[in-house]
């Protein structure tokens, strides 16, 4: 009795650190999602408000899908996330991003594109949810290696 | 296999931009080696970037990000010599960090 009681706390108090770890865990749902419907829905996003606030500098035509340059830049007040999703990868969440206290909602990173498709780029921002779409245009896939 | 990052920051104008390299394979799990099996996925999942040993931005990628992950970010203020560290894991747990002083 003693021994599971001692498990069970011990099991409690894991429970109880783990926001404390160096590293949030990692959202398995919204990463594993294969549609961006789902995708959005995993990173509680759905319903986002469509914004022109949140600004997309990409190419309109990637030569190559391996490398796609995407620069991203929130103007909207109070951004605390950017997430981007690639609609027609085979899992459309490509990454997310916590700005804390001290960081300027910026992020540039090179996805991949297994082919032509709508990027969304997601912006949170005092508890709701925005979006801003660009179609890139891939004459040559990404996703092959 | 993962390998060594690189990474450049600088202060202008009342910000500082960071500019990392990471070498890793971020394997998709879909792509066929020459022997017509397929490599496993292998992908860094969490990069973190500190600032004075303070989180400032907390990111999760997927398989979906480049192969050799190549991020800019931005940060208020900084000054010169400040310390800026970024560190990853990856699926496997595999881990890595640099750190550089503000320029």
């Amino acid at each position: 009795m003693d021994k599971f009681r001692r498990a069970l706390l011990g099991v409690v108090a894991l429970g109880l650190l783990k926001p404390w770890a160096a590293f949030a865990a990692w959202n398995k749902e919204a990463f594993g999602a294969s549609s961006a419907a789902e995708a959005l829905k995993g990173i509680g996003a759905s319903g986002a408000a469509p914004s022109k606030e949140i600004v997309i500098e990409a190419p309109e035509i990637a030569e190559n899908g391996a490398v796609v340059p995407i620069e991203i830049t929130s103007k909207l007040p109070g951004t605390s996330s950017i997430a981007v999703v690639v609609d027609k990868n085979p899992f459309p969440l490509v990454g997310k991003f916590d700005f804390l206290e001290g960081a300027v909602p910026f992020v540039k990173l090179n996805v991949k594109m297994g082919e032509t498709s709508e990027v969304r780029v997601i912006a949170q921002a005092g508890g709701r949810s925005y979006v801003a779409t660009k179609e890139i245009k891939v004459t040559i896939g990404g996703c092959g290696g | 296999m993962a390998g060594p990052m690189k990474i450049r920051a600088t202060a202008a104008g009342g910000f500082t931009d960071i500019r990392v390299l990471m070498t890793h394979p971020m394997e998709t799990g879909q792509r066929k080696d020459p022997d017509g099996k397929l490599v496993p996925l292998y992908f860094i999942q969490t990069v973190t970037v500190k600032l004075n040993g303070r989180t400032v931005v907390d990111g999760q990628i997927s398989q979906g990000v480049s192969r050799n992950p190549v991020f800019s970010f931005r940060i208020k203020g900084g000054a010169r010599g400040d310390k800026v560290e970024v560190a990853w894991e990856d699926n496997t747990g595999e881990t890595s960090s640099i750190e550089a002083a503000v320029a």
